[in-house]
């Protein structure tokens, strides 16, 4: 396939793309196990908060949902800084929306996997951490989260593959992510299947890639399909 | 900033001509790709081998690249070509609403098919032996047999795809169509209220997908009804009419 010269171009823009979808991996892991928290937490208004958050942003597309942040977050940021004084004009990067409203969603789905993970660990883990004395924050720390992990793993797979593909949303408010970079491309090539199946392949690589990492990671957090020494 | 609800009165009707476009736009990828789905379902879950390699990669291209990128490459991509320009294609290529239809086509398809694949899998072997066991023939065994069972298993599944295309049917707004996503953003072009506007988008997005979830239960019940039902002896404890 010649690019043209427009390789290193694309390539630049497949580092943002990494970049931005990490960076809402990271975000998006912290919702989520703060939304199965408050589901799981014996506050009803805890409870209430975590269900319309799972509900209300499952419902709306994700571009609306980088929309609003992008064109409506600085609205918002300037209303809360003028209550302190602050009156200047503020800017929301497009980076900055993109990893805001990607791990939004994540954090969503998330909520749904870390929840189910947590309550298929049986109730008698939490018991016995209480017999020895444990503080319930102390059995969730210890106990609990360390095989969360592996049983949340395969959802939190998926929902990455999920959160990569959306990544190319951001490029609808400018950031120079690899979708908006062939487009930059097609602009003075005229060439837009070329560069179009260019990006189609570079993503389709991360993706293969990030399965193949959730493979690995899956078979290294479960001691009895790595056929180890139980 | 002041939120103002006279915004969302004045351009909601604007807004409930994007959901025309929308439901269009779902309802007729849909269709479609559930026709395309099916055909590749039944390869995909066929003893032959290079049958089952067939659509592999169809399904894996459209299945591990953004949905973005898919509509682009059909409606930019396509005008690359000369051929295709000159082609009987045209009329509908350079139209954004049929490239947006042929790319959400091909997406949920990809999807469904896995999941019809799967539906046809979790089907009890005894129930295609038994309809060998009847004579039938292959076509009406996959008529009578595979295809109705199929269908009622991937029911659930097949609304959460539905509720995603709902979602992703956003993303035709990127090639200028006017859904509500669309709708949307040309009004705040004039007005200058994302917030409101986007806030109203996304409850009339929100109410659309709660109808499809509801109508799916339904129709669950409905092809499902074998599962749900209950002996004499427990319907009569719901109402004793109803044992008689």
């Amino acid at each position: 396939m010649d690019l043209l010269g427009f390789g290193d171009l694309l390539l630049s823009g497949t580092w943002v793309t990494i970049k931005l979808a990490l960076t809402s991996l990271l975000f998006g892991l912290l919702f989520g196990l703060l939304g199965a928290a408050a589901k799981l937490s014996p506050i009803k208004p805890l409870r209430m908060l975590a269900t319309l958050y799972t509900t209300l942003i499952r419902g709306i597309p994700e571009l609306l949902l980088v929309l609003t942040i992008y064109f409506g977050g600085s609205m918002v940021l300037m209303a809360i800084a003028e209550q302190f004084g602050y009156t200047e004009y503020i800017e929301i990067s497009a980076f900055a929306a993109g990893v805001a409203a990607l791990s939004i969603a994540f954090g969503a789905y998330a909520t749904e996997v870390f929840r189910a993970a947590i309550q298929a660990i049986p109730k008698g883990q939490w018991e016995s951490a209480q017999a020895l004395g444990m503080t319930p924050l102390k059995t969730f720390f210890r106990i609990i989260l360390p095989q969360v992990w592996r049983l949340a793993l395969p959802g939190l797979g998926n929902l990455f593959q999920v959160l990569l593909k959306d990544t190319a949303l951001v490029s609808v408010v400018g950031l120079n992510d690899l979708m908006r970079q062939a487009y930059v491309a097609t602009g003075s090539t005229k060439q837009p299947f070329t560069f179009y199946m260019a990006a189609a392949l570079i993503y389709l690589g991360l993706t293969v890639l990030s399965t193949l990492t959730t493979t690995w990671l899956e078979r290294t957090a479960d001691p009895a399909a790595r056929g180890g020494a139980a | 900033m002041n939120w103002s609800w006279d915004v969302i009165i004045d351009y909601f009707p604007r807004l409930l001509d994007g959901v025309w476009v929308t439901l269009e736009l779902v309802f007729l990828s849909g269709l479609f790709g559930l026709l395309l789905a099916v055909p590749l379902a039944l390869m995909r879950a066929s003893p032959n081998r290079w049958l089952r390699i067939l659509p592999f990669g169809y399904i894996f291209f459209f299945r591990g690249t953004p949905l973005l990128v898919q509509i682009f490459l059909i409606y930019y991509g396509s005008s690359q070509f000369d051929a295709v320009r000159e082609s009987a294609l045209w009329p509908i290529l350079k139209e954004p609403y049929w490239c947006a239809i042929i790319a959400f086509t091909l997406n949920t398809a990809a999807y469904s098919a896995e999941l019809i694949r799967g539906a046809i899998q979790a089907i009890p072997k005894g129930e295609l032996e038994a309809a060998d066991a009847f004579g039938m023939s292959k076509a009406l065994k996959i008529r009578r047999i595979v295809l109705p069972r199929a269908f009622g298993i991937v029911l659930p599944a097949y609304g959460n795809e539905l509720i995603l295309m709902l979602k992703s049917s956003s993303l035709a707004s990127t090639i200028t169509l006017l859904d509500i996503t669309g709708a949307a953003r040309t009004i705040i072009a004039r007005t200058y209220t994302p917030l409101e506007i986007f806030f109203a988008a996304g409850m009339l997005y929100l109410v659309i997908s709660a109808i499809m979830i509801g109508g799916f239960r339904l129709l669950e019940r409905r092809l499902n009804r074998h599962q749900h039902y209950r002996g004499p002896d427990e319907v009569a404890k719901v109402d004793p009419r109803l044992a008689e």
